[in-house]
């Protein structure tokens, strides 16, 4: 045993010096550890839409405003950044499928076999808006879905949910079902991602976000716990008033 | 195999040189095992040893000093680029008087100011101990100072300021343990290296022995026991502390992390306790209040603590004893420079794992989450709110502590 | 062109909680240990800190801590005559990548199966007699006890610090804990976890209808704990942030909390992280295992020579594994011959969201933990008289408040629609008075002749390596046992004066896409006969000696509980067998 160690120790040196094993790495006698963390959150800020053209990004914001519509206490879609968070989604690894299995051949099977379909959300998003686009005009003279009223808005959303209407080249169904996952995605994840605006989706139940420590509460019953939520970018209270 | 080989080469060559007096200590075991033992005490592995490298005592790891980057020399018995040709006298030299082979004088970045202290048996032993390990070929170049540290001669006159040659003299009215342990802090455990202020020079503010300094971005606290932040502190705390690198108030990280990891945690339980002894045995100096923090800072830092702190270190900045720092009680979260706050804040920190203490904890790093203003705000809450001091940190401090973590590689 | 390393004593493919065991316990006897690892290295405060583990985007929705399906992935099909096609993004389970693998983001329950489980076969044909199975159920017994098995549980509870309420510690029933568990040597390390409101009020109601509940046993600690290594956990914090995350705080059991800090202090034991083993290998006579050949992120191949391999993937990569190295016969289901694939099982789960008067109840949903709540037994195994109800197995039941994280836990009540003002206003009003466990109930999946794991003949990995493809639909007898399970749990929601209940049964077809668990079970099962398994009651192949295969690949069945405690309990087992018995003289520990 000890001769093979010593005979490790020596190729070691030689697979150092020989050849790369780099981001795989031979990990021995300690956890590894470095400064810094080693995975830390990607932040999306304000600023100018990445993926939605200016026509796409006024009928995205007309849209998460009739998923979630605003009433009286809570903002709605549009003002809960709703479609920014869904621009920086579509810009980013979830716009390409990425680490999706894209090995073809692509054949279309039952329903409890899960999507098969080589169209990416970036490419869904395009064609569903522009689809969306056109039956709207169409249908109101000229008129895109941003410049209905939203009762015209909440009937066109009804005809792509129940599937009467049809896209041309992409899956209006499809499109709607991802709205129906991505704009509430928006107002409950957390504001690092683009949407849920000053938290207000989590203000709105009462969810305290990143908050990490309950013990104090776990045995309180039956009372609302009072404390306002925190994002991963912390709250108002973390910055002194005069800084 | 390859000592063995290596120790007739040596004795080949003494034959023909007949120069150098080498004592036959590296074949007497309990001398090796002494040496063993006292390598370990004075940590020599530590400055001698790259970090991650498969060969001890190798050289090369760079050593900062308030003049610049010293690297550590080799100090294998090879005879060519290690001490394999030195005599005892000259190591003795070395170690106890800081004179290099050639009669130059070394840098204080090498403790010969508490070497001194050791015996010349001790030298002796642990030369027999380093004689045993493998000779590896690695030329050193130590001198990367600028001028005119370069200048060893410059030493001269820092030995005769600073410099007092001399073993370790038992105090007569003091315990066997507590002169023990102030033989292993003053000697081979060369504590004030780190612990004790310097002068300008770099020598040390003899009259404030281990009241606390700062090297390497880390705070190296004040370690005495009557006044000072380890007041609180009970010998047993101290004693586990160094043995294992937690204890029920704090966990070693940074360059205490390594001296536990290599030197304390591998001391007999007797020697510990004496170091505790002896340390719960020194006076320093009582922290000091000063004007409270401001109240909006106070606040912000509260709610970042609650929101980020609590989950390891309790609401009440209690923590979990051996896991998470009790920060009422941690002589760095208390002492006047906050660097090592700073720094664990900033970039985070792993505790030292020993075999008695297998977890190692870490601190995760929060840089990349507050603005300056908001460290500084944390740094505060926690050293005011829970520890014993009442300095602000500003958002400016932290900016320069964040500007010099990013340019060091330690 | 593979380069050689040099050998080691071991070699372990996957380092997640077999694999740490396995690591730990052989590295322990004096072997020179290796693991290979197909993630990455991954750490509580450099990876899942307190500062952003809590986001729920990246970990739930986005599974950034699991395998990528662009990694490797499996093909499906609910029956032998369709075609099937690839998962190309997670749904019904969850594969896990990296160190620590499940271990690093499971919920930590943490259970024990029940004696009889062990012995399903011999026990239901005695109880109700041969012709009350299904025809082609194929379920079997393990080959083992529960007695052989109780000191195993006792190791990875006390390495864990399980915190739970023993309800039989040496045959004597516990008031207030399972009664319907095996013996328990001794009682659980740490004190149960506090409950949430909800998870009172359900026992509550449970007594009142004559049921016995108790705490669910959970990884999660109530108090800080120092297990048997000298390793170190701290106390949870309710943060509700388990499943598919990273625990902040060093308060779940995890390979990385538990093991790992040890077993990394071995001068024996080292790992290579991010190399993904693609075959093992075998000499000319195929009987013997020479080591593994795994690949490395630039694409570079290497052969690791050793004289004993683990394999302690996850269950489908085992099998996979296995038929890509030519070991073991593959199983066939038409001529009902070979064994490897065979058995393979998944879960029975569904769920009843109640709706509570939001005037009256605040349940403070977010206050959680992966194991928190009260749960009931007396409609698990054959806890119960089948005879009346027509099908076997069952499956545990409890309130278990896992998450209030708000893109996954905003039950609506029925009726309410998919969007708009009243889809809103439905969230609001309820996210505070609906209780929405996180696994409802728990039920087993039997296996069946035709439900199984061979090598897909069309789509492949990265590397042009064939998927491993699973054939699996749901049987009459488990959706008969689901509907009759989920009844049961719905009276107590009632009992509890829940207003409307949204009963959600787990219907068939079997479908990729719905999350149950990622229990995935059995393909390279254990037995009493190389005709009946893959692996003898070592977990030691029955080819090739110099090979054991952990995980719960090798359960013949799925019984109705959270598979961890077993899997880690066979890992003790086995490292037991081999340090006592294969070290002493390797070779097969059970003649064939």
């Amino acid at each position: 045993m000890l001769d093979r160690r010593t005979f490790l120790a020596a190729s070691a040196l030689w697979l150092a010096s020989s050849t790369s094993l780099t981001h795989a790495s031979e990990i021995r006698e300690h956890m590894p550890w470095s400064p810094f963390p080693s995975s830390e959150p990607h932040i999306e800020r304000p600023g100018p839409w990445k993926f939605f053209t200016a026509d796409e990004a006024r009928a995205m914001e007309a849209i998460v405003d009739r998923i979630i519509p605003p009433d009286r206490e809570t903002p709605g879609g549009k003002d809960a950044g709703c479609a920014v968070f869904i621009d920086r989604q579509l810009k980013g690894p979830y716009g390409a499928s990425s680490g999706l299995y894209k090995l073809g051949p692509y054949v279309k099977g039952i329903k409890q076999q899960g999507s098969q379909s080589p169209v990416t959300p970036a490419e869904l998003y395009r064609k569903g808006l522009a689809n969306l686009d056109r039956i709207c005009k169409v249908n109101n003279g000229g008129k895109g879905f941003a410049d209905l009223s939203a009762d015209e808005q909440d009937s066109v959303l009804k005809t792509i949910e129940s599937g009467t209407v049809e896209f041309e080249d992409v899956d209006a169904q499809g499109f709607f079902d991802a709205l129906l996952k991505d704009v509430p995605e928006g107002f409950f994840s957390d504001p690092i991602h683009g949407g849920n605006r000053d938290m207000v989706g989590w203000k709105m139940i009462g969810f305290p976000g990143i908050r990490y420590d309950y013990r104090d509460w776990i045995g309180r019953h039956n009372e609302r716990y009072p404390y306002p939520p925190v994002s991963i970018m912390g709250r108002a209270d973390w910055t002194p008033h005069k800084a | 195999m390859r000592r063995v080989v290596a120790i007739a080469i040596a004795a080949a060559t003494l034959c023909v040189c007949a120069g150098p007096s080498r004592g036959a200590s590296s074949q007497d075991f309990a001398a090796v095992e002494r040496g063993r033992y006292l390598t370990t005490a004075a940590d020599c592995g530590s400055c001698h040893t790259t970090p991650g490298s498969a060969h001890p005592f190798a050289g090369g790891r760079p050593i900062e000093t308030p003049f610049g980057v010293l690297a550590a020399p080799n100090i294998t018995p090879d005879r060519e680029t290690g001490i394999g040709a030195w005599t005892d006298d000259e190591f003795d030299a070395a170690v106890r008087r800081g004179r290099s082979r050639d009669g130059a004088r070394l840098y204080p970045a090498m403790p010969f100011p508490y070497y001194t202290r050791m015996s010349r048996q001790d030298v002796a032993d642990i030369r027999a101990y380093l004689d045993t390990v493998e000779p590896v070929h690695n030329a050193v170049t130590v001198n990367r100072l600028p001028f005119p540290f370069d200048l060893r001669s410059s030493m001269i006159a820092w030995d005769a300021m600073y410099f007092t040659p001399g073993e370790f003299r038992p105090d007569a009215s003091k315990s066997k343990e507590w002169n023990r342990g102030a033989y292993l802090v003053q000697g081979p455990g060369h504590c004030g290296a780190c612990h004790t202020p310097k002068t300008l020079l770099g020598s040390d503010e003899s009259s404030k022995a281990l009241h606390g300094s700062v090297l390497q971005g880390w705070t190296a606290p004040e370690i005495t026991g009557k006044q000072g932040s380890l007041r609180d502190w009970s010998v047993e705390d101290i004693a586990a502390y160094l043995k294992t690198g937690h204890n029920k108030n704090a966990a070693a990280a940074g360059l205490m992390g390594e001296v536990v990891g290599r030197s304390t945690s591998h001391l007999t339980d007797g020697d510990v306790e004496d170091i505790a002894i002896y340390l719960k045995d020194l006076s320093g100096s009582a922290p000091g209040k000063t004007a409270s923090p401001d109240k909006d800072v106070m606040n912000a830092g509260g709610a970042i603590y609650q929101d980020l702190c609590s989950a390891c270190h309790r609401g009440d900045g209690k923590g979990v004893p051996q896991m998470f720092p009790n920060l009422t009680e941690v002589a760095t979260v208390s002492a006047a420079k906050p660097d090592t706050v700073l720094r664990v804040i900033i970039q985070g920190a792993a505790s030292v794992s020993t075999e008695k203490e297998p977890t190692g904890p870490a601190m995760p790093a929060f840089g990349w989450q507050l603005d300056d203003a908001q460290i500084a705000a944390v740094a505060t809450y926690v050293r005011s709110h829970f520890g014993k001091q009442d300095s602000a940190v500003s958002a400016a401090d932290v900016g320069r502590a964040r500007s010099a973590l990013a340019a060091r590689v330690n | 062109m593979s380069r050689k390393l040099p050998a080691k004593d071991v070699v372990i493919v996957g380092l997640g909680w077999t694999g740490s065991i396995m690591a730990y316990e052989l590295a322990d006897a004096g072997l020179d240990v290796i693991a290979i690892e197909r993630g990455p290295w991954r750490n509580t405060a450099t990876d899942y800190p307190p500062g952003y583990a809590a986001d729920e985007l990246r970990y739930r929705i986005r599974h950034d801590l699991f395998l990528r399906p662009e990694q490797t992935t499996f093909t499906f099909r609910n029956k032998m005559n369709q075609t099937a096609l690839p998962i190309r993004s997670w749904g019904a389970f969850m594969p896990p990548n990296g160190v620590g693998g499940g271990g690093v983001h499971w919920n930590a329950e943490t259970w024990r199966f029940l004696p009889s489980d062990f012995v399903a076969r011999t026990h239901l044909v005695n109880r109700y007699g041969a012709d009350f199975l299904p025809k082609d159920m194929t379920i079997q017994d393990w080959g083992i006890t529960y007695d052989d098995l109780e000191p195993h549980y006792d190791r990875f509870e006390y390495l864990c610090g399980t915190s739970g309420q023993a309800g039989n510690v040496n045959g004597q029933i516990i008031e207030g804990g399972n009664p319907f568990e095996g013996p328990r040597s001794r009682p659980y390390p740490n004190p149960p976890q506090q409950q949430p409101f909800g998870a009172t009020l359900f026992a509550k109601a449970a007594r009142e209808l004559g049921y016995k509940p108790f705490p669910q046993p959970s990884g999660n600690m109530s108090q800080p704990y120092r297990n048997p290594l000298g390793v170190r956990l701290g106390p949870c914090t309710y943060c509700g942030f388990c499943e598919w995350f990273g625990c902040g705080n060093y308060s779940k059991a995890t390979p990385q909390t538990t093991i790992l800090p040890a077993l990394l202090r071995k001068q024996n034991f080292s790992l290579r992280d991010n190399s993904e083993v693609t075959r093992i290998n075998l000499d000319a006579s195929g009987k013997r295992a020479t080591g593994v050949t795994f690949v490395d992120t630039d694409g570079n191949e290497w052969e690791q020579p050793a004289d004993l391999v683990i394999l302690s993937a996850y269950t489908i990569f085992n099998v996979q594994l296995l038929l890509l190295s030519g070991i073991g016969e593959p199983y066939d289901p038409i001529a009902d011959t070979g064994t490897v694939g065979r058995n393979f099982t998944h879960q029975t789960i569904s769920d009843v969201t109640s709706f509570f008067d939001p005037a009256k109840f605040v349940f403070n949903p977010f206050i959680a933990s992966g194991a928190i709540g009260m749960c009931i037994d007396e409609f698990n195994g054959d806890n119960f008289d089948h005879g009346p109800h027509g099908f076997v197995g069952g499956g545990y039941m409890g309130q278990v408040q896992t998450n209030g994280r708000p893109i996954e836990t905003t039950p609506v009540p029925p009726g309410t629609p998919a969007w708009g003002a009243e889809w809103k206003k439905a969230v609001k009003e309820n996210y505070q008075s609906a209780l929405k466990p996180g696994t409802g109930v728990h039920g087993s999946m039997y296996s069946y002749r035709d439900v199984y794991v061979d090598l897909d003949p069309t789509y492949k990995d990265r590397f042009g390596r064939p998927l491993a493809r699973m054939t699996i639909d749901f049987h009459d007898n488990e959706l008969k046992q689901n509907k009759f399970l989920t009844d049961k749990f719905a009276e107590i929601f009632k009992a509890m004066g829940a207003k409307q209940i949204k009963k959600e049964y787990r219907k068939g077809p079997y479908d990729i896409t719905k999350y149950q668990t990622t229990h995935l079970c059995g393909g390279a099962i254990m037995g009493t006969v190389p005709g009946n398994s893959t692996l003898n009651r070592y977990l030691q192949s029955w080819d090739v000696p110099n090979l054991f295969v952990t995980g719960a690949s090798a359960f013949p069945q799925n019984p109705g509980y959270n598979p961890t405690g077993t899997v880690a309990a066979l890992a003790y087992w086995t490292a037991d067998a081999i340090r006592s018995k294969y070290l002493k003289n390797p070779g097969r520990l059970i003649d064939a």
